[in-house]
């Protein structure tokens, strides 16, 4: 009995909205914009901080990324000492302390990067070699595309064998299959035994592109290409000496790496003057991430409680309006026996129907704007239910509240004044 | 189909010095003065007076649309001049039609809508009240009309929409405040013919009114004057209905 009145009761709302649809229809526009854009906007926030988790956890959650790095404050040595090596970066000495002192660490890996023209034949491309150990493959998370990768055995003969990037391979060997083919690193020459599959380039790492990097044995990179680069700067000369470019450790316990971190950072305090070095803590990116995601949904928040609130005026205002002229049909009302209660639930179920109108539109609407944008701005999104069914709600709430004062506002009217009413 | 009628001759509304004063600024307007009136079943009363003779407050303590100063206002037996809001909404709503001289209907509603109006505070919709309202427009000769808007109707049929609605609760009493004001004296007559016809069939009914055409149909004319009734004038020789009085009699 109760739902057939409410029934009756929205019947007849939705009838007196129809009376003046234009401006009904304006009044649901507020609310559709204000929900539609909190749905969309909290859709593209989902989507990009996903992303930025995506490419964190490829970096991998239980490891810590150094690097070296060229210290901040440089000598003054612009052109007495150009032949002077510039020496910094992580160590062997580091690589030896933290697989020895490192409980938690699982695997240390060191990495060294040197820049090398490849040559295939007459064709060439510069391309950085990194020498590794063969951890490295378990460490970043990559995967062999066909062959092999590099293992203990390349590094203790020394052998002259490289693995290739997806992007790598398909620069130098853009026809032939790669395996078994001759490159040569300079005056250098190694044999393919194996390409890897494309990673894609994560965030936040750091280094060379991986897809374009060409990999050899640790020892091998050491003993052809020593430690000392040189690279052409605009006119000058930069020499640079550096051992290790970077280290990967993984720790075998989630719970201990943000422990394990500060250890190491510790431990490259005091054995490093200069900080030449940096310490990327995937962990600590996603904890960062996380709460700057916080902070996006509060920002996001309050825009959809501006727009939303910008809304509900306008449907309050439109609401005042609609009981002032109605003035007489809430008299008829009163004098056919309808109580104040009556008369608020019309005006309020009258209100409500139009925002929640709004907002159901508005949903649509807010879901169908991020499938654009990812159509055509190419940015992922993710539209989580709780998303929409919270936007909803809130239109719905603000119906009730923007409803609720024009509506009591009708109820305390006197019946004989409110039927003198012209 | 009438629940409540009474027997004829049953007081059904009486009021008992009745003052209703209006406090203007720092002087009171006193409008009702000490009003005495009886209302019997079945009787026609009309209620007239020149403006300012307390006949627009008299209609309103008597549609319980207002509350007296002072003094007794039974309706049924009951004393309504003490009800809270809420309560005064029900009484009009269970005990009294209205009729209104400019018809007073919901314009976005149809006909059968508007009908089904004091039905639906009494949550009395549904089938019953849809069959009620089908035979309650046949009665005031609207048959095919319930699904047309107001505005697709002529006054006087609006008049006779509202007259079917002021019926729809069965009222112990209409109360048409200048129910024939704005229609032309054709009509006029059709819609007095109509009323006629229900006292004819036991409705109690009172017209406030200033046209003497309109007092004429009634059985007595209470005249107001100063917020009192100043005489009470019974209608011996009534134009249209002296046939059916001698029927009944």
């Amino acid at each position: 009995m109760i739902l057939l009145e409410l029934v009756r009761t929205v019947r007849m709302g939705v009838k007196s909205l129809l009376l003046h649809k234009l401006r009904a229809f304006l009044t649901m526009l507020g609310m559709l914009f204000g929900v539609a854009s909190v749905v969309a906007m909290l859709a593209v926030g989902e989507g990009a901080s996903k992303a930025a988790q995506d490419r964190i956890q490829a970096l991998g959650s239980t490891n810590i990324l150094l690097r070296s790095k060229k210290p901040d404050v440089q000598e003054q040595n612009t052109s007495s000492n150009v032949w002077t090596a510039q020496v910094y970066g992580l160590t062997y000495d580091d690589l030896d302390r933290f697989k020895h002192t490192l409980p938690a660490a699982e695997l240390v890996v060191p990495v060294r990067e040197t820049h090398k023209e490849m040559r295939v034949g007459a064709e060439y491309q510069a391309s950085y070699v990194l020498g590794t150990t063969p951890e490295y493959l378990t460490v970043t998370g990559m995967r062999v595309r066909e062959g092999r990768w590099l293992t203990d055995q390349d590094d203790q003969r020394r052998t002259n064998v490289c693995v290739l990037g997806a992007f790598a391979a398909e620069n130098l060997f853009p026809l032939d299959n790669p395996i078994g083919q001759s490159v040569r690193a300079g005056s250098d020459r190694f044999t393919v035994v194996g390409v890897l599959e494309t990673l894609g380039r994560a965030s936040g790492s750091v280094g060379p592109p991986v897809d374009e990097c060409v990999f050899v044995p640790m020892s091998v990179s050491r003993a052809w290409f020593g430690d000392t680069s040189m690279k052409r700067t605009g006119g000058s000369m930069e020499v640079e000496s550096v051992q290790l470019h970077e280290i990967k450790i993984r720790v075998a316990d989630p719970a201990a790496v943000l422990d394990t971190a500060r250890v190491v950072r510790e431990m490259l305090s005091e054995n490093h003057a200069k900080q030449d070095f940096t310490v990327v803590v995937p962990l600590e990116l996603l904890k960062e991430a996380e709460a700057q995601k916080l902070i996006w949904n509060l920002v996001l928040g309050s825009i959809a409680g501006i727009s939303l609130l910008v809304g509900g005026i306008g449907i309050m205002n439109v609401m005042l309006a609609t009981v002032t002229e109605r003035t007489r049909e809430i008299g008829i009302r009163r004098a056919l026996g309808a109580k104040k209660k009556h008369i608020v639930s019309q005006f309020l179920v009258e209100t409500v129907v139009l925002s929640m109108t709004g907002g159901l539109l508005g949903v649509a609407a807010g879901l169908a704007g991020p499938i654009l944008i990812e159509t055509f701005a190419k940015m992922p999104t993710v539209a989580l239910p709780q998303h929409w069914i919270l936007s909803f709600g809130v239109s719905a709430l603000v119906g009730v509240v923007s409803g609720l004062y024009p509506a009591v506002r009708a109820a305390n009217m006197d019946p004989v004044e409110a039927l003198r009413h012209e | 189909m009438a629940s409540e009628r009474l027997p004829a001759g049953v007081p059904i509304a009486e009021l008992v010095d009745i003052h209703r004063h209006y406090v203007m600024g720092d002087h009171v307007v006193r409008a009702l003065n000490g009003i005495n009136l009886r209302i019997e079943a079945g009787s026609y009363t009309a209620i007239m007076g020149r403006s300012g003779s307390g006949k627009s407050t008299l209609l309103n303590i008597l549609g319980c649309l207002d509350r007296p100063t002072s003094g007794q206002y039974r309706i049924g037996g009951e004393d309504v001049a003490n009800l809270s809001d809420g309560e005064l909404s029900e009484v009009r709503g269970q005990k009294i039609g209205f009729i209104f001289q400019s018809f007073n209907l919901i314009p976005q509603l149809t006909v059968l809508e508007n009908l089904e109006v004091p039905l639906f505070y009494q949550g009395r919709v549904g089938a019953e009240s849809r069959a009620k309202a089908e035979v309650l427009a046949r009665r005031v000769g609207l048959e095919g009309r319930l699904e047309h808007r107001p505005n697709e109707l002529s006054g006087g049929q609006q008049q006779r929409v509202a007259i079917a609605r002021a019926l729809m609760n069965d009222p112990l009493f209409l109360l048409a405040d200048e129910a024939t004001g704005n229609l032309d004296s054709k009509t006029e007559e059709e819609i007095l013919g109509v009323l006629d016809e229900l006292q004819r069939e036991g409705v109690t009914i009172v017209v406030v009114t200033h046209n003497a055409k309109v007092a004429a149909r009634a059985q007595r004319t209470v005249w107001l004057k100063d917020g009192v009734v100043e005489s009470v004038e019974e209608n011996l020789h009534r134009e249209s209905s002296v046939a059916a009085q001698e029927a009944s009699a």
